[in-house]
């Protein structure tokens, strides 16, 4: 065999431990490939090579063994991950971890990429030691642990969360945001979500008809609260359980969190432990200091709670350039936090004109919607928009728009059209148009 | 959705006067399960505990457990800055402190007994977490230096942006939004 003289590269990936420790089965492969040599070397068959010459080695040799948990390729680990912000001062913890929407498809996002905006860490909480008590305005408290949420009747829906932060950096840049999309829209994910509709436990409750808010409370170490409108609690809102099939991980709420459909990200309380009914809003820090827009005449909107009707492209996008003129697929993702996304339009020259992209079933109450279009694009200059309309007639607005009637400071609810733009040579920036 | 929180609305008054209400799998809770769990206080000065303090008081405090990450009057410190900032709120340079910005101040006795010091959250007393707010509302120019802080007086701050916050839900009211 010509193989024989083969000289031995080192894939790095290989390596298994420092001073050439390598992965266990590059030597299983060897040892076949050695058996093979030893087997054909000098019989009446050595001037005929084995079929699997040319083959890659992982087609060569049988694979690993199945793990208990599976896990992305070794190839995709470090490459597809959420940019996770330093932390500041003191703080244990970094603020927020952005999901990586142009490197991803469909409309679920995996669990281990969902963004993540904790305020106090992540706690490490003993399911056998959380309880959940709703008090308050009712005839009768409960508490319930986990194990007790599993015996309900449970929903499992897909929606969306989405921080009311997102994209906060188009308020007020005075030049548009270089960094890749987690940035600018990687505060918003989608999950399919599975629990008990807290409506369900606020019945037995029995709730007082003077109740106007619940307000949930977490068990991590801000014990962070948000007021919650009566009308959501006993609407669509849940006490989660699991995220994608598996109990929720710990950083989005184990073993159980509020999930309130189309609102704001911060009010999908995590790690709940308290729910009080009563007849005002706690005014807790998150919904005064924080999670409130100010408005370019001194005046701050409170209780901004539903998420706007939002798109944006998530391919192309300033990740990759255009390789040459052609036929390309623009494709990205709208949702809105009132409903349905009843239509999705695409501009390829900076919104003069635009077209209706495909919008890929299912679409879904208060979950992302992809949208696609086709675009052959001849080698010019050329600005890509997409602009949300939903089931209720609300448009997405141009950033100009959004500005007049916000101004600059709002930091919070930025859902204005996004804008890439495509220079000759296929290099894509994100710009404002 | 109207409908149907009326329907519950009406549901819930008939269960509200009728027999003790029951449930599958939970377990009534006590007070004590409640207490906690449960450390919301309200504007009107609902579950505001007993203990006082004055900003006297609280200015050692603050400077021994607040000050590395939160800075001073005088000095400003790497996470959020809690003094000054007056007058800037719907300018290019907006500045929200609990002065400028914060329309209550429960709720800074509210977050600062439940979540700080950062790194060791509910590790004070009452009195204690009193006199640090009432040190954080002297230094804003809100009480004076002496003034006692506790359930009762807490509530009856007047807060300078109080008046600025508009009710959003459900709607975001004319002209801030862009469509009608």
């Amino acid at each position: 065999m010509t193989d024989s003289k083969k000289t031995l590269v080192v894939d790095p990936l290989d390596l298994a431990a420092g001073n050439g420790l390598m992965n266990r089965r590059l030597f299983l492969n060897s040892a076949l490939v050695g058996g093979a040599t030893l087997a054909t070397g000098g019989s009446a068959f050595a001037q005929e090579a084995i079929v699997g010459e040319g083959q890659e080695e992982w087609t060569l040799m049988p694979g690993d063994d199945l793990p208990e948990y599976g896990d992305v390729s070794r190839y995709e680990k470090g490459r597809v991950k959420r940019f996770v912000s330093e932390p500041v001062g003191l703080a244990t913890a970094a603020l927020g971890a952005r999901t990586p929407l142009h490197m991803l498809h469909g409309t679920i996002t995996p669990s281990g990429l969902h963004f993540e905006v904790t305020h106090h860490g992540i706690p490490d909480i003993d399911p056998d030691r959380h309880q959940l008590v709703i008090h308050g305005m009712v005839k009768q408290p409960f508490k319930w642990g986990v194990e007790q949420l599993e015996n309900y009747p449970t929903v499992s829906r897909q929606y969306f969360l989405e921080c009311s932060g997102n994209t906060r950096v188009n308020w007020a840049e005075p030049k548009p945001d270089q960094n890749f999309m987690y940035m600018t829209h990687g505060l918003v994910s989608g999950s399919e979500w599975t629990g008990v509709p807290l409506s369900t436990l606020l019945d037995e409750c029995g709730v007082s008809p003077d109740a106007k808010w619940v307000i949930a409370e977490g068990g991590d170490s801000g014990s962070l609260a948000r007021s919650i409108p009566i009308d959501k609690a006993l609407d669509d809102t849940m006490v989660a359980i699991y995220q994608n099939g598996e109990r929720l991980r710990p950083s989005q709420g184990y073993p159980m969190r509020i999930l309130a459909p189309g609102f704001e990200g911060n009010i999908s309380v995590k790690w709940v432990r308290s729910l009080h009914v009563t007849d005002q809003p706690v005014m807790s820090r998150f919904e005064t200091s924080k999670y409130t827009d100010k408005l370019h005449d001194g005046k701050s909107l409170q209780f901004s709670l539903e998420m706007d009707v939002k798109s944006v492209i998530t391919r192309p996008s300033n990740a990759v350039s255009l390789e040459k003129k052609g036929m390309y697929e623009i494709t990205g993702l709208a949702w809105s936090g009132r409903g349905k996304v009843a239509k999705v339009e695409v501009s390829a020259d900076g919104g003069r004109t635009w077209a209706d992209a495909v919008l890929e079933p299912p679409i879904q109450s208060k979950m992302l919607t992809r949208f696609r279009i086709p675009w052959m694009w001849e080698g010019r200059p050329s600005i890509l928009q997409s602009r949300a309309t939903d089931e209720f007639g609300r448009v997405q607005p141009s950033r100009a728009a959004l500005m007049a009637a916000r101004g600059k400071q709002a930091y919070y609810h930025y859902h204005a059209i996004h804008s890439w733009s495509v220079n000759a040579r296929g290099a894509i920036r994100h710009v404002y148009a | 959705m109207f409908m149907r929180s009326l329907l519950i609305g009406v549901l819930a008054a008939g269960a509200f006067t009728a027999a003790a209400q029951e449930s599958r799998f939970g377990t009534p809770a006590t007070q004590a399960d409640i207490d906690k769990r449960f450390w919301s206080t309200y504007p009107d000065g609902a579950f505001l505990p007993e203990g006082q303090g004055t900003a006297v008081l609280g200015k050692p405090l603050f400077e021994e457990q607040c000050a590395l990450c939160h800075g001073t009057p005088a000095e400003r410190g790497p996470n959020d800055v809690l003094f000054g900032g007056h007058g800037t709120i719907g300018t290019d340079q907006a500045l929200a402190t609990i002065g400028s910005y914060w329309p209550y101040a429960t709720t800074v006795f509210n977050y600062v007994r439940k979540a700080m010091p950062y790194t060791a959250p509910m590790s004070m007393t009452n009195s204690e977490y009193y006199s640090i707010t009432a040190y954080l509302l002297y230094a804003n120019d809100i009480i004076g230096e002496n003034d006692v802080i506790d359930k009762d007086s807490l509530p009856k701050i007047e807060m300078p942006n109080a008046g600025n916050f508009i009710m959003a839900y459900p709607e975001v009211p004319m002209p801030y939004r862009t469509q009608e």
